[in-house]
C-alpha cells in the first residue's frame, strides 16, 4: 500500500493550490483525480476560444507549472470510492486506462495511506425537474462545455441556456466561442435579488472584468434576469428537442432550438467528507480558518465548503496544503475571509425562486436511475419513505442528481453516504488485505 | 385519544403483519412508529422467503408462514415484487451433498416440495456458479419480496380496517396497559404489542442480541442468476456460530439487481460497513460465483438482526419476562433473527389466534416468550 504524508483529493484549482503549496513546504504529497489530467471543472483541458480568457489562461498555466514543479506525486484517472479505515482511501480506475494502470483495459483498484488528507472535491450542478428535462438534447451547462470542450461539435447549434449561477454566462460565452447561436441567456433571479451582489462586486474588480468579458462575448443574445424554463418541447415523435418554453412569471414564450443548457447553480460535492464523518452544516462541510473539517488531519478546500468560484478556491487550497504541512497561514487569512464574503453574497443573488418548485408535473420523473415520478414522491412522508417505497435514489447515482432536487421541491435532506462512493465492480470490494475467517465452522 | 384494544410498537414487517391480522379481526389497533414505517431490519434484509429446517420448531414455522405468503400472493401489489424464484442450496462437495439428500429427507417429511440437483442439473440451472461442484437442492416454493413495500401494504391494509398510525414519535414508556410517546402523546390499550426488532429499551431484559448483517447490491443484470442461491454451509455456519462467520448467498430481485450477502456479527454495534467482513464475505461469493467479480456495485449497508439464544422468535405474552411485577398487558413479537420477512405473516397469525383464543395451525409452544422465564436472570 503506497503512503504519503498528504494526499489530495480533487484536481481542480483548490486541490492544486493545495498540493502545491504542502509539496513546496517538503511534504511527500499525492495529488489524486478521477479525471486524466489536472484542472477540474474550470481548468477542464480544451482549446480556450475566447480572446479575453487568456488572462485565466495565464493564471492556469502557471498553477499547472507551479504543481509541476512542486514534487508532488499524482495519480490521475482514479476515483476514491471508499475510505475503509482511519488513514486509508480506496481509489479506482475502471476503465483500466490511465498511465498507473498495470493492464490495460482491466479496473485497477488500490488502496493509499495518508497522515493527512486534504478534500478538495469541488461541485456540481443542480438540475431542477421540468417537464421534458429529460429528453435528449438538454444538458446541464457546465455539463454540455465539458462535451464541448471534449469534442462534441456544437457549431450552428441554436442553444437556449437556462437556469441559475453566474456559470450561465461562462458557458453562453463559450459555447458562442465554438460557433454556437446562443438563442438567449435565462436566469431566474430577479434583478432585485441580483443587485446587491453586482454592488458587492465593486470590491472585486478581477470579478467584474470578467463577467463584462463574458457579457460581451455573448454579442447581441439576450440575456433575461427573472425568467426560467417551464418545458423542454419536442417533436411528435418525442424524439427531437424542438425548443423550449420560458417564462418570467407574468407572459410565457417558446423559443425555438437545439440543444438546451439548463442548471441551477452548484451544489457542493460533500460525499467523501460525510463518509468520513466531518461534520455537514448546511450542506456544506465545516472548516475552521485553516480548513480543518471536525475530523482530525482531514482538511477541506474549495466548493465544498461553499460555492465561492476560483479564488476562494485557490486561497482555501494553499491554506489548507500549508495548514497540513504545519506552516503558517496568516498572510492569506485576509483573502480568505473577503472570499466567503463573497460565497455569501453568491448564494442570496442565486437564490432559487420558489416557483421553480411546482414546475414538475405529476408524470415528470424526479429520479431518472430509478424512474420515479413526481406523483410517487409526493406522497411520501419523507427521504427514507421516499428511499424505500419507491427507491428514489438507489440507483448508480445514488441520489448525486436527485438529491438536490428533493431538498428544494420537499425541504428533504440527504441522510446517508454509504459506500462505494460510486458505482465500482464488486472485486473492487475485496481489499486484498482482508484474511480469510471462519468461513465455515463446520469445517 | 380513542381507546384501543392493542398499541403495537414498531412499525417493521412484523409490526405492521400484526396489525393488519387484528385489524382484519375487528380489533382497534394503534400502530407507533418513531422513525419511518419499514426503515429498521425491514429496510436492510434480504427478503427472501424460505423454508429453513434448524430444528423441527424452526421449520414449522417458516413452512407455515411462507404458506401464508403464497395464500397473500393474488393480492400483493407489484411494488413488493413476490417472485416465486425458488431456492438453491449449493453443496461444494460430497459431505455437503450428503447434506443435500438429508435435507431432502427432511423436507418430503415435511410435505415441502424439494428435488435434489447432480452437478449438471445445477450448472444448467444456474451457468454463472463456478464448475466442479457437487450438486445441490431446489425448493421451488421458496420465494422473493422487496421488504420494506411488503410492510407498507400489511400497513394500508390495516388502516383500512380501521388501525391507526402513529408515525415520528418513539414510544418512551410501555406498562400496565400505557404508552407515552417521547411528544407527550399517551395511549391507553388493553395490550401493548412489541414488535420494536432488534431494540430492546423498553424492555432491556429480552434474551435478544443485535447481530449484524451486509449486504451489497448491484446494478441490473437481468438473467445473471436465476434462483436465491446460499451455499449449504450456511445453515451450519451463519447459525450456529458465536464468532464472526459469512457465507455466499445471492439473490436475483425482479430490477434485475443482485443483493451479495451475507455476514454474522454479534456484539457489533456499528452500523457503518466493515471492509475487513466485506471483503471476506464477497470473497466468499466470488468463489461459488466468479463473474460477480465484474458486475458493478452500487451500495453496501448493513443491519441487525434480533437474535434470540434458541434462534426461535418471542410470540406471545411477555409473561414473566416483564421483571419482577408481572404485566399483563405486555405482549412480545420480536427475536426473528434472519427470517423475519419469511415469518412475518405467519407469526402474526399466531399472535392473533392468542390474542383471540382461535387454534393455530401449528403448535405456538416452541415460540412462547416464557420459555425464557427462567434464565431471565441471566440476560437481565
Ligand atoms: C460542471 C461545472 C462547470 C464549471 N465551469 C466553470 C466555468 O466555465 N467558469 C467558471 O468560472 N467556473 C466554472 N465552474 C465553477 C468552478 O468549478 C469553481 O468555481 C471552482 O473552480 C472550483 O474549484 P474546486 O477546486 O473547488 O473544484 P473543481 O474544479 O470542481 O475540482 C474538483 C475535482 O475533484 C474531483 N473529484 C471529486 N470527487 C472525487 C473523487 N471521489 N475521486 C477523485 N476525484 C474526485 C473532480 O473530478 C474535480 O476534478 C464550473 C463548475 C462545474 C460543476
Ligand atoms: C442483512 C440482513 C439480511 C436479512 N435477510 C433476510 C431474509 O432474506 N429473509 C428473512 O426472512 N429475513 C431476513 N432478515 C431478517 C429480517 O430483516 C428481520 O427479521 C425483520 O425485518 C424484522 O422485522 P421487525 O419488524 O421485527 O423489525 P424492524 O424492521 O427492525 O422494525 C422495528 C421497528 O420498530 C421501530 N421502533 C423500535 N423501537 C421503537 C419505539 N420505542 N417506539 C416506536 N418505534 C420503535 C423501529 O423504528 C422499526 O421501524 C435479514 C436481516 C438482515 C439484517
Amino acid at each position: 500500500m503506497s503512503h504519503y504524508e498528504v494526499i489530495v483529493v480533487g484536481a481542480g484549482p483548490a486541490g492544486i493550490a493545495a498540493a502545491t503549496a504542502a509539496a513546496r513546504s517538503g511534504s511527500r504529497v499525492l495529488l489524486l483525480d478521477e479525471n486524466p489530467a489536472p484542472g477540474g471543472q474550470i481548468w477542464r483541458v480544451g482549446r480556450s476560444m475566447l480572446k479575453g480568457q487568456s488572462e485565466g489562461e495565464a493564471a492556469k498555466n502557471h498553477a499547472l507549472k507551479r504543481l509541476r514543479d512542486s514534487g508532488a506525486s499524482f495519480l490521475f484517472g482514479y476515483s476514491v470510492y471508499d475510505a475503509p479505515a482511519a488513514g486509508e482511501l480506496r481509489a479506482i480506475c475502471e476503465s483500466g486506462e490511465a498511465a498507473d494502470c498495470p493492464v490495460w483495459g482491466e479496473p485497477h483498484a488500490v488502496s493509499l495511506r495518508y497522515e493527512k488528507l486534504i478534500l478538495a472535491t469541488g461541485a456540481r450542478e443542480r438540475f431542477l425537474p421540468f417537464p421534458g428535462w429529460t429528453l435528449p438534447g438538454v444538458f446541464g451547462p457546465g455539463g454540455l462545455q465539458a462535451l464541448v470542450k471534449g469534442g462534441f461539435d456544437v457549431k450552428g447549434k441554436r442553444i437556449v441556456v437556462a437556469g441559475s449561477g453566474p456559470l450561465l454566462l461562462a458557458v453562453a460565452a463559450h459555447l458562442r466561442g465554438y460557433g454556437a447561436e446562443v438563442v438567449c441567456v435565462a436566469e431566474q433571479a430577479p434583478l432585485a435579488q441580483m443587485l446587491p451582489f453586482a454592488i458587492s462586486l465593486w470590491s472585486h474588480p478581477a470579478k467584474i472584468l470578467q463577467g463584462i468579458q463574458y457579457r460581451a462575448a455573448l454579442g447581441s443574445a439576450p440575456f433575461h434576469l427573472g425568467c426560467w424554463p417551464v418545458a423542454a418541447l419536442a417533436d411528435i415523435a418525442g424524439g427531437k428537442l424542438t425548443g423550449v418554453q420560458l417564462t418570467d412569471g407574468r407572459r410565457t414564450w417558446t423559443e425555438d432550438c437545439d440543444l438546451v443548457a439548463c442548471g441551477y447553480h452548484l451544489v457542493p460535492n460533500t460525499e467523501l467528507a460525510s463518509l468520513l464523518g466531518c461534520a455537514i452544516e448546511h450542506g456544506l462541510v465545516k472548516v475552521d480558518e485553516e480548513q480543518r473539517t471536525s475530523v482530525a488531519h482531514v482538511y477541506c478546500a474549495g466548493e465544498p465548503t461553499g460555492i465561492g468560484g476560483l479564488d476562494a478556491a485557490l486561497v482555501q487550497g494553499e491554506i489548507a496544503g500549508l495548514a497540513s504541512a504545519g506552516k503558517p497561514t496568516r498572510s492569506l487569512q485576509g483573502r480568505r475571509v473577503a472570499e466567503r464574503k463573497f460565497a455569501r453574497r453568491l448564494e442570496a443573488a442565486f437564490r432559487i425562486r420558489p416557483e421553480l418548485r411546482s414546475l414538475a408535473q405529476p408524470d415528470t420523473l424526479v429520479c431518472r436511475c430509478e424512474d420515479v415520478t413526481y406523483a410517487a414522491l409526493e406522497k411520501r412522508s419523507g427521504w427514507t419513505d421516499a428511499k424505500l417505497q419507491t427507491r428514489c435514489g438507489m440507483g448508480p447515482c445514488q441520489g448525486r442528481i436527485c438529491s438536490a432536487a428533493l431538498e428544494t421541491l420537499f425541504g428533504w435532506k440527504q441522510i446517508s453516504v454509504r459506500p462505494p462512493l460510486m458505482p465500482v465492480p464488486v472485486s473492487a470490494l475485496v481489499y486484498s488485505e482482508s484474511q480469510p475467517v471462519n468461513l465455515k465452522e463446520n469445517q | 385519544m380513542k381507546n384501543l384494544d392493542v398499541v403495537i410498537i414498531g412499525a417493521g414487517i412484523v409490526g405492521c403483519a400484526c396489525a393488519r391480522e387484528l385489524s382484519l379481526a375487528g380489533l382497534r389497533v394503534g400502530v407507533v412508529e418513531g422513525k419511518s414505517p419499514g426503515c429498521g431490519a425491514t429496510a436492510a434484509g434480504m427478503g427472501h422467503l424460505v423454508v429453513m429446517d434448524d430444528s423441527p420448531a424452526q421449520l414449522a414455522l417458516t413452512h407455515y408462514s411462507r404458506s401464508v405468503w403464497s395464500e397473500l400472493m393474488a393480492e400483493l401489489p407489484g411494488s413488493v415484487e413476490y417472485e416465486a424464484c425458488g431456492t438453491i442450496w449449493v453443496a461444494a462437495d460430497e459431505e455437503e451433498m450428503a447434506e443435500v439428500h438429508n435435507k431432502s429427507r427432511i423436507c418430503a417429511a415435511a410435505g415441502v416440495q424439494a428435488s435434489v440437483l447432480g452437478p449438471a442439473e445445477l450448472s444448467k440451472a444456474e451457468p454463472h456458479l463456478r464448475g466442479g461442484l457437487a450438486g445441490g437442492l431446489l425448493v421451488p416454493d421458496d420465494g422473493v419480496v422487496y421488504p420494506p413495500a411488503a410492510a407498507d401494504f400489511f400497513l394500508q391494509e390495516a388502516v383500512q380496517a380501521g388501525a391507526e398510525l402513529l408515525q415520528g414519535s418513539e414510544a418512551v414508556f410501555a406498562s400496565q396497559g400505557m404508552v407515552r410517546l417521547a411528544n407527550g402523546t399517551k395511549l391507553t390499550a388493553g395490550r401493548i404489542l412489541l414488535a420494536a426488532g432488534a431494540d430492546c429499551s423498553l424492555l432491556p431484559g429480552l434474551p435478544i442480541r443485535r447481530r449484524k448483517g451486509h449486504l451489497l447490491i448491484t446494478d441490473r443484470y437481468p438473467g445473471f442468476v436465476n434462483h436465491q442461491l446460499v451455499e449449504l454451509g450456511y445453515l451450519k455456519s451463519a447459525h450456529s456460530t458465536e464468532s464472526d462467520s459469512v457465507a455466499f448467498n445471492v439473490q436475483p430481485r425482479r430490477t434485475g439487481q443482485l443483493l451479495i450477502g451475507s455476514s454474522r456479527q454479534f456484539d457489533n454495534d456499528d452500523s457503518r460497513a466493515e471492509t475487513k467482513i466485506v471483503g471476506q464475505m464477497l470473497e466468499r461469493a466470488l468463489a461459488y460465483m466468479p463473474g460477480l467479480g465484474q458486475l458493478s456495485g452500487l451500495r453496501l449497508w448493513t443491519g441487525f438482526r434480533a437474535a434470540t439464544p434458541d434462534k426461535l422468535p418471542l410470540i406471545g405474552p411477555a409473561g414473566a419476562l416483564t421483571g419482577e411485577v408481572a404485566d399483563p398487558s405486555l405482549w412480545l413479537v420480536a427475536g426473528f433473527e434472519g427470517l423475519g420477512i419469511t415469518n412475518a405473516p405467519g407469526a402474526a397469525r399466531l399472535l392473533a389466534d392468542q390474542m383471540l383464543s382461535r387454534t393455530s395451525v401449528i403448535d405456538p409452544q416452541p415460540f412462547l416468550p416464557n420459555r425464557f422465564a427462567a434464565q431471565e436472570a441471566v440476560y437481565a
